[in-house]
C-alpha cells in the first residue's frame, strides 16, 4: 500500500477555558490517500471543522492539539514551529472555508490576492504569477479570466467567489485540500457545480481532499470514503457506499435514516432522540450511549475503540466479538 | 462618481450659506456696530454719517447680499481693534496655525496608528496595557492642563524647550514657517503634542478596536490558511481594512484640531488664528469673530468633502455602488 497523503493518529484537541479543559477532539484517526476524497460528516459541534483546522495548524488559542500525530506524506507536521507550518499552509495544504462572501478581502482585487499567494509560495515573477493566476481562474471555470482578474470580490456572485476561493486554495498545487462546508452557503444548483469542480480538481491533480460537511447528499455524490463523527470521535469510517447503504454504528444508522428520499413513502423521517452532549458533559463510556437504542451496561463505562468490520471500522461494542465479557 | 462628487459639493455650498447667515447675523445681534466703532463723544450726526457710509440703512437683504459678495472675495471688513482688514490679519496668522495643526495631526496619526497596531497585535504585553492606561489619561485630561504640565516639566524644570511663542520664523513669500530654524522646530514640539494628544489617543483606541475586529474576520483566517506571512497579513490585509474608519476620524479631527487650537495657542502664546480669535472675543471684535467662524466652517466642510471622496478611493465597494446609484 502506498503512503497516504494525510495520516492522522489519535488526534486530541483541547480548549482550555477558565472553568474546565474541554476536549473537542478525542482520539481521532484516519488516512487519506492520493486522489481520494474523504467526507467527514456529523452534527454541528461534532468536531468536524476543528479536525480540519487542526490538520492545517490553525487552531486558535485557547485551543491546542494536546495529543496524537498528524503526518503529511510521511512527515510529522503537528508540532512544527509556527513559521514552518505557515510554509506548509497554502503550499502543501489548501483550505476552502464555508462562506465565500467573507473569505476574500474586500479591499484587494482578486488577482492581487491570488498573485500574492502564488508569490508567497513560489519564486515566480509578478508577470508569471499573473499568468498563472489567469490560468487558475480559467481552470476553476471563471469566464473571461483575463478581465475578471482585476475585479474586486464584491463584483462576483457567491458561486463565482467560491471558485476564486478554490483557485486560491489550489494555486500552489497542494497535496491536500481541506474543504470546510464549501457548499453550505451556496444555493443548490451552484452547490452541484462547486462539488463537481472540487471532484474534478482532485482527480486531475491527484490531490487528496478532506470534505467536511453535514450534507449527506454531497457526501454520497462526491466522496470515496466517509467518516461519521460524533462528540469529537469517529463513530464509523468506511467506503461511502457501504456506510450509506449499510451503516453499522447505531448513530450512523440514525443519520442515514434521516435522509429524505424522493421515492420515499409518505412517512415521517427517522429521528434520533435527544441531542449531542455538550463538550462539558460528555458521558463516560460511549458518548452516544444516552441516545442509543441498543445500549447495554458496557457502553456506559467502557469507551469503544474502532473495530474492523470488512472495509468499515466502527467504534461500537455491539461489534466486539467479546462484548459481554469485558467491563 | 462625478455625480456623487457634485452632489456632495452642492451640499457643502448649502452648509456654507447657512453659516454665512449666522456670521452675518452676529453683526446685528451683538449690539449696534456703530457703537463699537465710535467713541463716547461722537455726535449723533457723525454717527448717522458712519451708519450711512457702512450701508447700515439699507434693507437687511441688501446688506446680506453685500456681505456675501464681499465674503466670496475674502473681504471680511475691518477689525475694530486693529483698524486693519480682517483678511490680512487672518492670512498673517494662518501659517502658524496650519503648521501647528499639521504637525499635531501627523504626530497623532503616526503615534496613534503605531500604538494602536501594537496594542492590538500584542494585546497581553505590559507595553500594550501601558498604552491603554496612557490613552485614558490623554482622553480625560483637558488640553490646557497637559500644556501647562509640559511647560512646567520641559521649559521650567528641565529648560529644554521654549515655553511660549514660535521661535525664529523664515518668510517664504507671504507664508512664514518655523520649520526651517532650530528654535522654530523646538517651539513646535510641545504645542504639537498638546494639541495632538487627544487625537492620538482617539486614533490609537480606534485602530486597536478596529484591528481586533478585522483580525477576527473570515478573510484574515483565510489569508492565514493561504500561508501568507504574518507581516503580510497584519500590515497588508488587516491594516488596510482598519484604515477605512481611521481616515474618516483623522480627517474630521483635523478640522477640530484647527478649531480647538484656540486653547493650545493661548497656553503657549502661539501667534496663530486661535490667539487672534481669543483676543477678538475679549474686545468684541465682531468682524474677526465672524470671519473666523466662516473660515473654520469652510475648513470643516472642505475636509468632509475630501474624506467622502477619499473613502471611495480606499474602498472599492463604495466606488461601484456610488457609480451604480448615479
Amino acid at each position: 500500500m502506498t503512503q497516504p497523503v494525510l495520516s492522522v493518529r489519535n488526534l486530541e484537541v483541547e480548549f482550555v477555558t477558565r472553568r474546565a479543559t474541554l476536549r473537542a477532539i478525542n482520539g481521532v484517526s484516519f488516512d487519506i490517500a492520493r486522489g481520494e476524497v474523504l467526507g467527514v460528516v456529523g452534527e454541528s459541534g461534532a468536531g468536524k471543522s476543528v479536525t480540519g483546522l487542526a490538520v492545517i495548524g490553525l487552531i486558535d488559542p485557547p485551543g491546542r492539539i494536546s495529543g496524537g500525530e498528524i503526518e503529511l506524506s510521511g512527515t510529522r507536521i503537528d508540532h512544527l514551529p509556527p513559521e514552518q507550518i505557515r510554509r506548509i499552509r497554502g503550499k502543501r495544504i489548501g483550505m476552502i472555508f464555508q462562506d465565500p462572501l467573507t473569505s476574500l478581502n474586500p479591499l484587494y482585487r482578486i488577482g492581487d490576492q491570488i498573485i500574492e499567494t502564488i508569490r508567497t509560495h513560489t519564486n515566480l515573477t509578478e508577470t508569471a504569477a499573473r499568468k498563472r493566476a489567469i490560468d487558475l481562474l480559467a481552470e476553476v471555470g471563471i469566464p473571461a479570466p483575463e478581465k475578471r482578474i482585476d475585479g474586486y470580490p464584491h463584483e462576483f456572485s457567491g458561486g463565482m467567489r467560491q471558485r476564486v476561493v478554490i483557485a486560491l486554495a489550489i494555486c500552489a498545487e497542494p497535496e491536500l485540500i481541506i474543504a470546510d462546508e464549501p457548499t453550505t452557503a451556496l444555493d443548490v444548483s451552484v452547490q452541484a457545480q462547486i462539488i463537481a469542480l472540487i471532484k474534478r480538481l482532485g482527480r486531475d491533480h491527484g490531490t487528496a481532499v478532506m470534505l467536511v460537511t453535514h450534507d449527506m447528499g454531497v457526501i454520497a455524490e462526491t466522496c470515496d470514503r466517509v467518516a461519521v463523527m460524533y462528540s469529537g470521535r469517529i463513530a464509523e469510517i468506511g467506503p461511502v457506499q457501504e456506510v450509506v447503504r449499510n451503516p453499522l454504528h447505531p448513530y450512523a444508522k440514525g443519520l442515514m435514516g434521516a435522509i429524505p428520499t424522493l421515492a420515499g413513502e409518505d412517512k415521517r423521517l427517522v429521528q434520533i432522540p435527544g441531542s449531542m452532549p455538550r463538550l462539558s458533559a460528555i458521558p463516560p463510556g460511549c458518548p452516544f450511549n444516552p441516545r442509543c437504542a441498543f445500549v447495554f451496561d458496557r457502553c456506559r463505562v467502557d469507551r469503544p475503540e474502532p473495530i474492523k468490520q470488512g472495509t468499515q471500522a466502527v467504534a461500537c461494542h455491539l461489534f466486539d466479538p467479546a462484548k459481554e465479557t469485558a467491563a | 462618481m462625478l455625480a456623487f462628487t457634485l452632489r456632495r459639493f452642492l451640499q457643502a455650498i448649502g452648509v456654507m450659506l447657512a453659516v454665512g447667515v449666522i456670521a452675518f447675523a452676529m453683526f446685528r445681534f451683538a449690539g449696534d456696530p456703530v457703537n463699537q466703532i465710535v467713541s463716547i463723544d461722537t455726535s449723533a450726526a457723525q454717527r448717522a454719517e458712519i451708519r450711512q457710509s457702512l450701508g447700515l440703512n439699507d434693507p437687511v437683504l441688501v446688506q446680506f447680499g453685500r456681505y456675501f459678495i464681499n465674503a466670496l472675495q475674502f473681504k471680511f471688513g475691518v477689525s475694530y481693534q486693529f483698524r486693519l482688514p480682517v483678511s490680512s490679519l487672518l492670512a498673517e496668522r494662518l501659517p502658524a496655525t496650519l503648521e501647528l495643526a499639521i504637525c499635531a495631526t501627523l504626530f497623532a496619526m503616526v503615534a496613534g496608528i503605531l500604538m494602536g497596531v501594537y496594542s492590538a497585535l500584542r494585546r497581553d504585553t505590559v507595553l500594550a496595557k501601558l498604552f491603554q492606561a496612557v490613552s485614558l489619561i490623554g482622553i480625560s485630561l483637558p488640553t490646557f492642563l497637559i500644556g501647562i504640565l509640559l511647560i512646567y516639566l520641559f521649559a521650567v524644570t528641565l529648560g529644554w524647550l521654549p515655553s511660549f511663542g514660535r521661535g525664529e520664523v523664515v518668510k517664504l513669500g507671504w507664508w512664514t514657517t518655523g520649520l526651517l530654524t532650530v528654535s522654530g522646530l523646538k517651539a513646535l514640539i510641545m504645542p504639537s503634542i498638546t494639541l495632538g494628544l487627544f487625537q492620538m489617543t482617539l486614533i490609537m483606541r480606534l485602530v486597536r478596536a478596529e484591528m481586533l475586529e478585522v483580525l477576527r474576520t473570515d478573510y484574515i483566517r483565510f489569508a492565514r490558511a493561504r500561508g501568507l506571512t504574518t507581516r503580510a497579513i497584519h500590515f497588508g490585509h488587516a491594516l488596510k481594512n482598519t484604515l477605512v474608519p481611521v481616515i474618516t476620524v483623522a480627517g474630521l479631527q483635523f478640522g477640530s484640531v484647527i478649531a480647538f487650537s484656540i486653547i493650545t495657542e493661548t497656553v503657549f502664546q502661539w501667534p496663530g488664528m486661535g490667539l487672534l480669535f481669543v483676543q477678538a472675543v475679549q474686545n468684541v471684535d465682531i468682524p474677526i469673530m465672524a470671519a473666523y467662524l466662516l473660515m473654520v466652517s469652510l475648513i470643516f466642510v472642505t475636509i468632509n468633502l475630501v474624506v467622502d471622496i477619499l473613502y471611495t478611493v480606499v474602498d472599492p465597494r463604495l466606488r461601484s455602488t456610488v457609480g451604480r446609484a448615479s
